[in-house]
């Protein structure tokens, strides 16, 4: 062995071999024959490559997931625009209601006040010969 | 390798036989890949098996180390040998394993690696008295349950050192660390050792 020559070998260097006493010395030499002697049982040991075939699910499985994800993103956003651009189409239809019922009642106030001016007016402007009586209203209406 | 260098720098001389000359040096080299890989491997497997007690994990970063050295082959120099310009491969890719393991700690990693009882179960064969075979097993089991506790960087030069029988120089080259550093950390892990063989007694 190459470290139990050097303990002879170099006497003079302080070699880390050197504090090795005679049952250390025997230990390490097991440990070195056990370690070659199980390294030689298994190098020579047939394999059988089972690990590809196993987990060839796995990557189908990935893809199958992959697209399940990818899809599903696809019509979750898809989904989300739709709804978007529904409901921005229901907001420019009720804001374009509301506009319309706005115009529709202010013409309508327009058409009311128009008329209650003219009936007024009507009421106020009486004959001549009616004026009296008119006046006689106008006194009486404010007591 | 050197032999393939020489041999393409002749042969490229020639004009009619370049294209020849060129394949001729890669089968060269590929043949000398194949006998490095057939020189080599067990030693690899086995220092990686030791650090590692998985068979698994051990064939895989051997296959690799040795995947790592086919693509870098043309750029060894042969400043070193072989066995140590691979052994350096599989320390980094060892080293790399625990890294990468430690970083993605959230992830369910299987280990493989066996127990200490189980891996001294394997005893050189001889002609052994049961006492002791035995004895033989508790000794192994003790330096196993050192080895185990000792850092990553003394349970490789300990193992490079008492497994491999690698010259502290050697160790040093294929670990990167000074010949001084390597010692300090054999001192320290033959310390443990000891503890270990003497403090269960």
């Amino acid at each position: 062995m190459k470290w139990m020559k050097s303990i002879t070998g170099k006497a003079a260097e302080p070699q880390p071999d050197l504090e090795l006493n005679p049952e250390l010395r025997q230990a390490l030499q097991n440990f070195r024959q056990s370690v070659h002697a199980w390294s030689d049982a298994e190098i020579n040991r047939p394999r059988s490559v089972r690990v590809a075939a196993d987990s060839a699910w796995r990557p189908a499985l990935a893809w199958a997931l992959g697209c399940v994800v990818i899809a599903g993103g696809v019509s979750g956003g898809l989904y989300d625009h739709h709804r978007v651009v529904v409901e921005r189409q229901q907001a420019a239809a009720r804001i374009a209601h509301e506009r319309q019922l706005a115009e529709q009642q202010k013409l309508q106030q327009t058409d009311e006040s128009l008329l209650a001016n003219v009936d007024t007016d009507i009421s106020r402007s009486v004959p001549a010969a009616m004026e009296p009586l008119a006046q006689l209203m106008e006194d009486n209406g404010s007591n | 390798m050197r032999d393939t260098r020489a041999s393409t720098k002749v042969m490229a001389a020639g004009t009619i036989v370049e294209p020849i000359a060129a394949q001729t040096a890669e089968e060269i080299s590929a043949q000398e890949f194949v006998r490095v890989v057939e020189t080599h491997r067990p030693q690899i497997f086995r220092f990686l098996l030791a650090s590692t007690r998985d068979v698994d994990l051990a064939e895989t970063l051997t296959q690799e180390c040795f995947l790592k050295a086919h693509r870098n082959w043309s750029h060894f120099r042969g400043e070193s040998t072989a066995m140590t310009w691979l052994m350096r491969i599989a320390i980094n890719l060892q080293k790399d394993h625990w890294r990468n393991r430690r970083m993605q700690f959230w992830r369910q990693t299987r280990s493989n690696a066996v127990d200490v009882d189980e891996a001294s179960d394997w005893l050189p064969s001889g002609e052994r008295t049961a006492e002791q075979r035995l004895l033989a097993r508790e000794q192994v089991g003790r330096v196993w349950t050192a080895v185990k506790g000792l850092s990553e960087r003394q349970r490789t030069v300990f193992l490079l050192r008492y497994v491999e029988e690698q010259e502290l120089n050697e160790i040093a080259t294929a670990t990167g660390l000074s010949e001084g550093t390597v010692k300090a950390h054999l001192s320290r892990a033959l310390a443990k050792v000891r503890t270990e063989l003497g403090g269960k007694r």
